[in-house]
């Protein structure tokens, strides 16, 4: 893919993913956090993992941040009134963040397999929802099921949590 | 044959003491059958010994440690072993028998007589050992069953007190003696004499050593010698019955300090500073006794301090450097002291236990055959020529004119002091009035108790010439000076004997009161300030370091410490969920670091 | 010419904002969509490597891909425990703001 789409949807997903935590409606930025998701499952695209760009789409956007958005809407969340901002712990936030960066591209800078280009594949198209079937329920069998327990415990954690309590 | 003598003389009162112990509690004339039996053997075993010559005992190895410690169980059979011997168990035998009419109506008795036979086996260890470590444990021996004796009636607060301040106060005195003989081992690498007297010119090198080494030996016979300072003891233990006074306090036990003094002269001569040292605190003790004697009401302890005061005699013969002379006068002071003693008892049981002097009087009426030795003892004791006391002390003084004048001086001055208050003792009991109930109704002594006192009696008159003085007057001085020593002690004698005659006579009650003197110098009272003093100073250290060292600084300290760990731990739970990510976010680029860039 | 490094880059940037967006937002909604752009910057990490790894038949790594899909599987399930709780916590609470829920300072 043309490195001219590829940083299209590399950006999208970055300026979106800071607009989600510059904004101020809540409702703002769960439908910026949207977009950098759907960025990211065009970048999913690009590398040829077509199935987990599909599962990206329409797992988190379609239902995590359905999800997010039936709270906020729910607990009625308005825009943040101004607030006092303490500028020491600002700064203090930034500052630890901006390191982290600066130590994530300082390795990534010295990785030699960085600078490398991705191997060819083999077809234009490849089977991966074949391949990635066969591993899920082949080799990978157990976690799958005990991923899916996970997901009925959390059901089951969800409605129990979400009782009101008896008056 | 020959080689067991000296064992059965050692063992034969053990066995009496063990057995009686054991099986004969019960029958009080048994045990003291038992008791005078072993005594009589080893009276008569050691007869044979001192009429035979080269007597070789066998000798038992007890420890040996590589060579460096050799301890045997031996026996040292010379002039002065066999002599003590036949002295100890001949007055010993005689003080046996008349126990038997002393204390014929105590409920005690099987314990009396099975504690005095162990009292004899120490003391014949202490005269035949010839090693320092079998003469301490004897010497401990002697001690301990000494405060058994003295505490014969201890439901008496008073003897039981009594028998504790002896044996503390000896303990004392052997604890420098046991310092004493370490630092002799130390030096000499032996604890047998034998050994050890080759050894000692080798050390003339180290005259400190030498003498202090010396001086602690002598604390040992300070102890046990109730000498200055440690003399307190002695008035005290007369709280015992007074066979026992006369056996152990006045004829053995404390001359077994002046006998082993002399048994170990090596080491005290090859210091000058400790013989002065010796010397000086015999004299210091006989003058000092002396002149706390006048002052005493009891019968007991006049005698006592008349001990006290002869001891020192013995101490001072022996820092001047004359063995001889001290011995002479111990055996001449054993025989009369001891009468002097078994007269007393005999006194007090005919008067029904009454001891104070001036509840006396007119005695010679009454009871004549204890008035006729008492007074051959007491003329004994202060020197009277011809008995045996004359030839002794004059011995001693002879050598102190010829040596140290001071110490003549004093030793005349004592001489003095000791005519004045026997003759004083004299007058006040046997002369004038019958002053008491008691004294007008007692009649002389069954002859189970004045027997004894006819035989110790003869000898302390006859004790000075001949037989004995052959064995131990070796005193070429004597014969320099003539006759000036003697005429001047004599001289002392009768000022000190008319002194008391005049004050004395048909009085009532004493005219004289000097309140130091009655009081003992008020030395007790000095040695209670002096315990007390330090009991409060350990009491206040150890409170202080109590309350203040583990108190507050450990169990507090470390309370406090772990509290203010915990404060200041406390301080990472903030409850802000964003300090937690900060922090976090800390940890991972310190981790990434340490981890990528180091 | 797109190389890995270029999508790690992003992948890194994604998630610093992530992380800075949990640090210093006070509502919690926003807070729980932090977490959610760092989970999805480290799945875009793990696909690039996926992609780059080719087996011997020239196929990408398709074991990293089964994993993003349980991570993308247990991150939905995790979003639903956690919405759950904050809707306890604001009918509970009135507020949203995580200054608010402090109890357990010292």
């Amino acid at each position: 893919m043309s490195a001219f789409l590829f940083w299209i949807f590399a950006l999208l997903t970055l300026i979106f993913g800071a607009a989600v935590i510059l904004n101020r409606n809540p409702v703002a930025s769960a439908l910026s956090l949207v977009v950098s998701f759907l960025g990211l499952a065009a970048l999913f695209m690009s590398l040829n993992a077509y199935f987990i760009g599909i599962i990206q789409v329409l797992v988190y956007t379609g239902a995590v941040m359905v999800l997010f958005l039936f709270i906020i809407m729910l607990l009625d969340l308005r825009a943040e009134e101004g607030r006092r901002i303490n500028w020491l712990a600002s700064a203090g936030g930034l500052a630890v963040a901006l390191i982290l960066l600066g130590q994530i591209f300082s390795v990534v800078g010295h990785l030699t397999i960085a600078h490398q280009a991705f191997p060819p594949l083999p077809g234009s198209t490849i089977d991966d929802v074949r391949n990635i079937g066969a591993a899920l329920f082949g080799n990978y069998n157990l976690p799958f099921q005990i991923v899916g327990v996970l997901v009925l415990v959390a059901t089951i954690g969800v409605v129990l949590l979400s009782k009101r309590q008896p008056r | 044959m020959n080689s067991f003598l000296p064992w059965t003389i050692l063992l034969a009162p053990l066995i009496s003491a063990v057995f009686i112990t054991l099986f004969a509690l019960r029958w009080k004339a048994v045990s003291s059958f038992i008791s005078i039996a072993a005594v009589l053997v080893s009276f008569a075993c050691s007869c044979l010994i001192f009429t035979q010559s080269g007597i070789a005992a066998a000798e038992l190895t007890w420890i040996n440690i590589g060579g460096a410690l050799k301890v045997p169980l031996g026996f040292t059979l010379d002039q002065l072993s066999k002599t003590m011997l036949l002295v100890v168990s001949g007055v010993g035998a005689t003080i046996h028998i008349y126990s038997l009419g002393y204390m014929r109506d105590d409920e005690g008795r099987s314990r009396y007589f099975a504690a005095l036979s162990l009292f004899m086996f120490a003391m014949f260890g202490i005269v035949l050992a010839n090693n320092f470590v079998m003469l301490f444990i004897f010497w401990e021996l002697v001690g301990f069953t000494s405060y058994v004796l003295i505490g014969h009636w201890f439901f008496r607060d008073a003897a039981a007190d009594a028998a504790n301040k002896a044996f503390i106060t000896t303990r004392i005195g052997d604890f420098g003696f046991m310092i004493g003989i370490l630092m002799v081992w130390m030096a000499t690498g032996s604890i047998v004499f034998a050994e050890i007297t080759p050894r000692m010119p080798d050390l003339v090198s180290h005259p400190t050593f030498v003498t202090i080494a010396a001086l602690l030996i002598f604390c040992g016979a300070v102890g046990k010698s109730a000498q200055f300072p440690l003399h307190v003891w002695l008035p005290d233990a007369m709280e015992g019955p007074t066979p026992i006074s006369a056996l152990i306090h006045a004829a053995t036990m404390v001359a077994a300090g002046v006998y082993m003094l002399v048994r170990v002269a090596f080491v005290i001569q090859a210091s000058q500073t400790a013989l002065l040292v010796v010397a000086w605190i015999g004299t210091i003790t006989a003058a000092m006794a002396a002149l706390i004697a006048t002052q005493q009401n009891d019968i007991k302890r006049i005698l006592a301090y008349s001990t006290l005061s002869q001891l020192g005699y013995m101490v001072m013969a022996v820092g001047l450097a004359s063995n001889d002379a001290a011995m002479f006068h111990l055996f001449t002071h054993a025989f009369f002291k001891a009468l002097l003693f078994l007269a007393a008892g005999s006194i007090i049981v005919m008067l029904h236990h009454e001891q104070n002097i001036w509840k006396m009087g007119g005695l010679s009426r009454k009871l004549p055959v204890t008035f006729v030795t008492f007074a051959i003892g007491a003329l004994a004791l202060i020197g009277c020529p011809p008995f045996s006391g004359f030839f002794s002390k004059d011995a001693i003084l002879a050598l102190a004119y010829e040596r140290n004048m001071p110490i003549f001086t004093l030793g005349l001055f004592t001489a003095f002091l000791t005519a004045f208050y026997v003759v004083r003792l004299l007058v006040i009991v046997f002369f004038g009035d019958t002053r008491s109930e008691a004294a007008r109704q007692s009649k002389e002594s069954p002859l189970v108790m004045t027997g004894p006192l006819i035989v110790l009696a003869i000898f302390a008159a006859v004790g000075g010439f001949g037989f004995f003085a052959r064995n131990f007057l070796v005193l070429p001085i004597e014969k320099e000076t003539g006759f000036f020593v003697p005429a001047l002690a004599f001289g002392a004698l009768i000022v000190g004997s008319g002194l008391a005659i005049g004050i004395y006579r048909s009085r009532a009650s004493d005219p004289i009161d000097i309140e130091v003197l009655r009081h003992k110098f008020y030395f007790d009272e000095l040695y209670a300030w002096l315990i007390n003093w330090t009991h409060e100073l350990l009491a206040r250290v150890s409170a202080f370091f109590d309350r203040w060292i583990i108190d507050t600084g450990a169990v507090d300290g470390s309370s406090r410490g772990i509290w203010g760990i915990g404060a200041l731990l406390r301080l990472i739970q903030l409850g802000n969920l964003q300090a937690y990510v900060f922090l976090f976010g800390l940890g991972v680029i310190a981790v990434i670091y340490f981890a990528v860039f180091r | 010419m797109i190389t890995l490094g270029d999508y790690l880059i992003v992948s890194g940037i994604l998630f610093v904002i992530g992380f800075a967006g949990v640090m210093l937002r006070r509502n919690l909604i926003i807070i729980l969509m932090s977490l959610e752009l760092m989970l999805n910057a480290a799945n875009l990490s793990l696909v690039a490597f996926s992609r780059f790894r080719v087996d011997s038949t020239g196929l990408p790594d398709y074991d990293v891909q089964v994993f993003v899909f349980f991570i993308i599987t247990v991150a939905a399930a995790e979003v639903a425990v956690g919405l759950a709780i904050l809707v306890a916590l604001y009918r509970a609470r009135q507020t949203t703001d995580v200054k608010d829920i402090s109890s357990l300072k010292f």
